[in-house]
């Protein structure tokens, strides 16, 4: 039963607490949880901005569109019963997004590793080597360096330009060329191995040096005490770095953007998915269409960071030096 | 034993050395470049120019659509101003609340602010801009600033979250026995001592807002109104051919400046970000 002085304390007990957090409610209530729900919504929608009025329920058409683009289906059949063209460019913007993740991702945490171990010796100037490995990843996101990027692998670019003075002729324009064009990128995102790097420094400094001197006294070489020590003490800093770097990933759009010049390259070989939304919801205001395509992005990522944490069980230890 | 560690450490910092200009060769070479004449940026690419000029400094500057640089970058330091302002009250407030204040539903509030932290933006992306449409603010900065009041970085939060709750607890209670309401304690004394977090936060904010791109280009319509990352792009044109190489090797060296100049006099601050948050990048 909660008498008078009862809510009286109880008030006295949130007023401030609650006040401290009036903006983040805010801004969780009208910034997040209402454009999520909106935003479901109107993924059963084929909501144009320019014409609101006009909107009309289609239930599961945005999703059914996906799903046949995904089964390379040129037609499916909507809830009007109408045949509708089918979205060709979703499934193509599926498979360079998962190319890109599942290949710059496990790259860039090796990279970052390795080097975080070459730096965790007692050598000197290790901060001043730090910062300077951080420096791409410090600019690398920005327009400049992308426009930068288009630059250095063009056909008469800087990397074509050295790699011909070392005797390779007849170099493709990188870029351009739907070939390696994905792989310009990935590059460019395994250039940017700064923070993970730093990360990894971290954790490997909490693993105390007797483990090793214990091992090396036992006859375990580097390589062994590697396997056995440092990757299963690092491994909760490894499935952070995984899980971070894979969301984030997944959400790459700018560099892609401006290296195709606003559209997904030649033969839409770096059509992102983040690309492919932008495109749909902006260029051809299909915003029911876009919303859709957000919320399977959404169960994407939420499947695959929920795999990684199952999957975890199995190869994170939180033992000692946790 | 000790000449054999010394080999080992000498290759060590020549491989680590040969690595890292590998890696800065591509930003020095635009630096550089962005000083060589347009027409000998591809014929001469060495690192050590032919000839020095500042035309694509000057080319460069003039901007696009009549709006120069000058504005770009005034533009581009108003919007991260206002983030950071807004960010520093928003997000350090509920970082107190969460941290040190005890109230009814601090779990679930706290396990939906973490949560937010892996949601990917473009799930409430339409909706945003629809809202923002409505408003009649797309075209106007304030898409990019308001959000910004209301603590919608959560990985500022739980930066704040962490830093606060480190600090020790004796401060405050010792302050609120001297009859310092709730208020005070937050004014007085955790925002003076969570001084370091807050300028990992505003250290980043600059840093995120300066180098967004996205959001730029989806609520900044009008040319006098770009910022300078919106601006750089407006040098590659629709299929991606670029005209003026020069001014926008120049333009680009100079929107990185910023940057640097953080990077190098705040580098604590960094690693203390990095390491409590894994930030992204």
């Amino acid at each position: 039963m909660v008498n008078k002085s009862g809510i009286a304390k109880f008030f006295r007990h949130n007023t401030a607490a609650y006040l401290f957090l009036t903006p983040w409610l805010l801004g969780f209530f009208v910034l997040t949880l209402y454009p999520m729900l909106y935003s479901l919504q109107l993924s059963f929608t084929d909501y144009d901005f320019t014409q609101p009025n006009s909107t009309q329920w289609i239930g599961l058409d945005n999703y059914r569109n996906m799903y046949a683009s995904v089964r390379g289906e040129t037609k499916f059949t909507s809830s009007t019963g109408e045949e509708v063209r089918v979205d060709r460019y979703y499934k193509k913007s599926l498979e360079v997004t998962f190319r890109y993740v599942f290949i710059s991702v496990p790259l860039k945490l090796i990279v970052a590793l390795a080097v975080a171990v070459l730096m965790s010796q007692k050598l000197r100037g290790v901060s001043f080597y730090r910062a300077v490995y951080y420096i791409p990843t410090l600019l690398g996101g920005s327009v400049a360096i992308a426009v930068l990027w288009r630059k250095l692998f063009e056909k008469e670019g800087l990397v074509n330009d050295f790699l011909g003075t070392l005797g390779f002729a007849d170099l493709p324009s990188w870029i351009t060329n739907p070939e390696y064009s994905l792989y310009t990128l990935i590059l460019l995102t395994v250039w940017q191995f700064g923070s993970s790097m730093i990360i990894f420094l971290a954790g490997l400094k909490q693993i105390p040096q007797e483990y090793y001197e214990a091992a090396s006294v036992d006859g375990a070489n580097k390589v062994r005490q590697f396997i056995s020590i440092t990757i299963p003490l690092l491994s909760p800093v490894i499935l952070f770095n995984l899980i971070m770097q894979i969301i984030y990933a997944f959400q790459s759009f700018t560099q892609a953007y401006i290296i195709g010049g606003g559209k997904g390259g030649v033969l839409n070989s770096t059509l992102f998915y983040t690309l492919h939304l932008y495109i749909q919801g902006w260029t051809y205001h299909e915003l029911g269409y876009a919303s859709a395509m957000a919320w399977i992005l959404l169960l994407i990522i939420g499947g695959i960071t929920a795999v990684i944490f199952i999957s975890s069980r199995w190869w994170v230890s939180y033992g000692t030096g946790e | 034993m000790k000449n054999s560690t010394l080999i080992r450490h000498t290759l060590t910092h020549l491989f680590i050395i040969a690595l890292g200009l590998i890696m800065i060769y591509p930003i020095v070479w635009m630096i550089v470049s962005s000083f060589k004449p347009n027409n000998m940026i591809f014929s001469d690419p060495g690192l050590i120019p032919k000839a020095v000029t500042t035309d694509n400094y000057i080319s460069g500057w003039k901007g696009y659509a009549g709006t120069t640089f000058g504005t770009f970058f005034i533009n581009a330091l108003t919007i991260c101003a206002l983030a950071i302002i807004g960010n520093l009250i928003s997000c350090t407030m509920a970082a107190y609340a969460f941290a040190r204040l005890k109230f009814t539903g601090r779990g679930l509030w706290f396990a939906i602010m973490m949560g937010t932290m892996m949601l990917p933006g473009h799930v409430t992306l339409v909706p945003r801009y629809v809202m923002f449409n409505t408003f009649g603010w797309v075209g106007s900065i304030l898409p990019l600033v308001v959000p910004k009041f209301l603590a919608t970085d959560a990985f500022f939060v739980f930066l704040l979250v962490q830093f606060i709750r480190s600090l020790p607890k004796e401060i405050e209670e010792a302050a609120i026995i001297d009859g310092c309401g709730k208020f005070g304690v937050f004014l007085r004394i955790v925002v003076p001592l969570a001084f370091p977090a807050m300028v990992t936060t505003a250290l980043f904010t600059f840093l995120w807002t300066w180098d967004d791109f996205f959001n730029h280009l989806l609520y900044l319509t009008r040319p006098d109104t770009f910022t300078v990352s919106r601006a750089l792009r407006t040098f590659v044109g629709d299929a991606g051919a670029v005209n003026n190489w020069g001014g926008a090797l120049a333009m680009g060296t100079l929107s990185i400046i910023p940057a640097f100049i953080l990077f190098f006099s705040l580098q604590k601050y960094f690693v203390q970000g990095i390491s409590t948050t894994g930030l992204k990048g």
